[in-house]
């Protein structure tokens, strides 16, 4: 009984709905690095123009970018947030659902930092420390052996003698294969044990697989939450050492000290300049299709990506972004409404 | 015979307890202190829980403020000098910006203060960067006051306020890069100077959420709104439908193999996993019925699912437990079925009913993991409309509020988090009582 008077109420406001709305305000989802930058555009959009304050919503970039490509129209979202570039995929689920038309809007660069407890040792690393410390498996003799180091004056004698503890992002992050890749894959080439893995016959793939992947035996903890549990693991074990964002560590200064990385002090300049190693562009994709139909869509856009907001004097940089030295480039591309090459 | 009468033990003194009883005893009394220790950890539990929420969050409820008179130059907000509301919304908040912190250094300087180190930057980053909106909103609301002077009081800066209530001190200050030890002394003089004070921070409660560069300014209003919404919907919509369910099922559905079904399924249903009532929610109400997203009549609906249960069980016990002889007594003196039960069985049943009622929007009120999957864990600073049309625009929830803020970096949205815990723990601890002092009141026992 209940099923079926529910199932009517639910078709009843169904009809309802569809009469009566048609969304005004702009919905976005996806990556939870870019949130708190879309949500001060947003706060400061909705302040300055007679537009409704966007929605934005957390998730993560998959899940902001499965959303996007659900389809088109006003129950779906107008603009996915992304920490990564659109898989190729993910196009095609978007093509498939009809949506065809996307923009790819970056909006700047997010560096990746180490930061430790602030009255603990001073750190200053190469990638090729973090691939020794964290890899499962290293090669020695001319075998690849389990990784069973736990100190760090005993990666490289010119670290401080402390206990191996690093918090690293989960999978789900989009930051773990920025850190994958820039840093752990990179240590694993520098530290010249890519070559000698090649040099024992190990096929490409299995290569790959050895230069990316950790030990999972306490040494390297995976945090599936966000930037704020890092925090907390470093309050309660003083050993540890976290990979945040540079905006979550600007905001907590005053708790933990960062590491120089190949001996470059991360800062919105050091990454603007590219002497920073670790870092990666952060974007978001919006449906063309739904330019003129959600009001404000394309202000929105270019209030993003305006030099008063995501330039290098604007409040996003002021927050630890570090803005694109192709802005302009950009600012002409929503202009246009260009979209991303169909090939 | 004799042997056994023999072996018996002299009579049990009633003073000296023989060995059995002791041990009987000694069982009592160690049963009596594994429940008192039990109680005890669980008080141990609450307490350490509330100091905590309470140590964190009561900061939230004071805000410390600055009251300063903003001059209106008409150059830089109305350059066409028509007071053309149009022509004046071209001043964005980046012009609003330094007139405030003109003000601030123009009051400095007034008072005579004089702060050692105190740059450009510490100035400009003293108050909430709300301020400027405020002062925006303030004019384009009433533009002739543009070309005059007017006093207004602006929040500061949410890690000079930490300062104010004891989060951030001097040390912490010199490590952190986004405040200086200047700026503190600065408060300290205008404290002094008693243009800065701290008072209670009525915004929390009524303003909307903000972005993590102002931690100062978020608010619950639009959360509480937003739960308000959904409690309305969960009311309307579970209980006429849930007493409806209970009274068929107990009092006119036949006893076979399909309200067997039916029982076991509303039991099953009351203990799924309330995440699975998301999933739901999303596949049912926003792709296939095409309901907006985070908006509260999906919140609603998918609650109202997740307290049908709660309620139906409630009601059939609350229908049971009215003795058969009035059912009887109604029905022998002539009344047909449904009048015996809407006369007389319902009114008896009813403190039970609402009891049951109050208790699943308890329970809906304070959940969260349903609602992250129907895009209600967003970011909202419009307040939804008034009801009905209302329900369609997006909102946000209490609990939801609670689970965004702690993913936030400034840390002073720790402070928010507890405050929006105490708010909702108020709430529940209003609902409960009021389902005890119902029971209490009007409950019959026959």
């Amino acid at each position: 009984m209940s099923h079926l008077s529910l199932t009517m109420t639910a078709a009843a406001l169904a009809l309802t709905a569809g009469a009566a709305t048609a969304r005004d305000q702009i919905q976005i989802a996806g990556s939870s690095t870019v949130l708190p930058y879309a949500t001060i555009v947003a706060e400061s959009f909705g302040e300055n123009t007679d537009f409704p304050t966007p929605v934005v919503e957390s998730g993560g970039s998959s899940a902001g970018l499965k959303k996007f490509c659900e389809g088109v129209g006003e129950n779906t979202i107008d603009i996915a947030n992304a920490s990564r570039l659109i898989k190729t995929s993910e196009i095609e689920t978007c093509a498939k659902n009809g949506v065809t038309d996307i923009m790819y809007v970056r909006i700047g660069y997010d560096g990746i930092v180490f930061a430790s407890e602030i009255d603990g040792n001073k750190f200053a690393f190469t990638p090729a420390d973090w691939y020794k410390a964290l890899a499962a498996k290293v090669v020695k003799d001319g075998k690849l052996v389990e990784n069973t180091v736990a100190d760090w004056h005993a990666v490289n004698a010119d670290l401080p003698t402390q206990e191996i503890m690093a918090f690293v992002p989960g999978t789900k992050h989009g930051t773990r294969e920025v850190f994958e890749v820039k840093v752990i894959e990179q240590g694993c080439e520098d530290s010249g044990a890519k070559a000698e893995m090649e040099k024992m016959g190990m096929d490409k793939k299995a290569v790959a697989k050895a230069c990316t992947e950790l030990r999972t035996d306490g040494k390297s903890v995976d945090i599936d939450g966000d930037y704020t549990e890092t925090l907390a693991r470093i309050g309660s074990n003083k050993n540890g050492i976290g990979v945040f964002g540079l905006s979550f560590y600007e905001n907590n200064t005053d708790k933990l000290q960062v590491a120089t990385m190949g001996g470059v002090v991360p800062s919105t300049e050091s990454i603007a300049s590219g002497e920073y190693p670790v870092s990666r562009p952060l974007q978001f994709y919006v449906k063309k299709a739904h330019i003129g139909v959600v009001p404000g869509l394309k202000e929105y856009v270019a209030f993003f990506v305006s030099d008063e907001v995501a330039g290098p004097d604007g409040p996003l940089a002021q927050y630890g972004l570090v803005s694109d030295p192709e802005l302009a480039k950009t600012q002409a591309a929503v202009e246009d409404e260009t979209t991303m090459a169909t090939d | 015979m004799t042997d056994v009468i023999a072996e018996r033990p002299a009579k049990p003194s009633l003073l000296t307890l023989d060995a059995r009883t002791r041990r009987r005893n000694a069982a009592e009394a160690r049963f009596r202190a594994y429940g008192l220790a039990a109680v005890m950890a669980g008080i141990v539990a609450l307490v350490v829980l509330l100091a905590s929420v309470l140590g964190n969050g009561l900061g939230a409820f004071t805000q410390t403020r600055v009251t300063l008179q903003v001059e209106l130059p008409a150059a830089k907000l109305d350059k066409s000098g028509t007071r053309d509301i149009e022509v004046m919304k071209k001043a964005t908040t980046l012009t609003y910006g330094p007139l405030i912190t003109a003000a601030l250094s123009a009051a400095i300087k007034d008072r005579g203060i004089v702060v050692e180190g105190l740059s450009k930057k510490d100035l400009s980053g003293f108050l909430s960067k709300e301020s400027a909106a405020q002062l925006r909103d303030r004019v384009l609301a009433d533009p002739r006051l543009v070309g005059a002077a007017v006093t207004q009081s602006f929040l500061v800066n949410g890690r000079i306020d930490g300062y104010e209530k004891g989060r951030v001190t001097m040390q912490s200050a010199e490590k952190d890069s986004n405040v200086s030890p200047a700026q503190l002394h600065l408060a300290d003089a205008l404290e002094t100077a008693g243009i800065l004070h701290t008072g209670f921070n009525r915004d929390f409660v009524t303003a909307p959420d903000a972005s993590d560069q102002r931690p100062e300014a978020a608010g619950l209003g639009v959360a509480i709104l937003g739960s308000a919404y959904m409690m309305l919907i969960v009311l309307i919509l579970s209980l006429p439908i849930g007493v409806a369910t209970a009274i068929y099922l107990e009092e006119f559905a036949p006893q076979n193999r399909w309200t067997d079904l039916i029982e076991v399924n509303i039991s099953n249903l009351a203990a799924v996993p309330s995440i699975v009532f998301g999933i739901l929610g999303l596949a049912i109400f926003i792709n296939f019925a095409g309901l907006p997203q985070s908006a509260p009549i999906v919140g609603g609906l998918v609650l109202t699912l997740m307290t049908l249960p709660t309620i139906i069980i409630a009601t059939r016990a609350a229908l049971k437990a009215v003795p058969p002889s009035i059912r009887d007594a109604a029905l022998g003196i002539g009344a047909s079925k449904i009048q015996a039960i809407f006369h007389h069985v319902l009114p008896l049943a009813m403190p039970g009913i609402m009891t049951g009622a109050i208790i699943g929007l308890a329970q809906a009120l304070g959940e969260t993991a349903p609602l992250l999957l129907i895009g209600m864990v967003a970011f909202v600073r419009d307040y939804p409309g008034a009801p009905p049309e209302g329900f369609f625009d997006p909102s946000s929830a209490l609990p939801v509020q609670v689970f965004n803020w702690t993913q936030r970096a400034d840390p002073a949205f720790v402070e928010r988090a507890s405050g929006a815990i105490i708010v909702l723990l108020v709430f529940l601890v209003i609902m409960n009582t009021a389902a005890i002092l119902i029971r209490r009141r009007f409950e019959r026992r026959w």
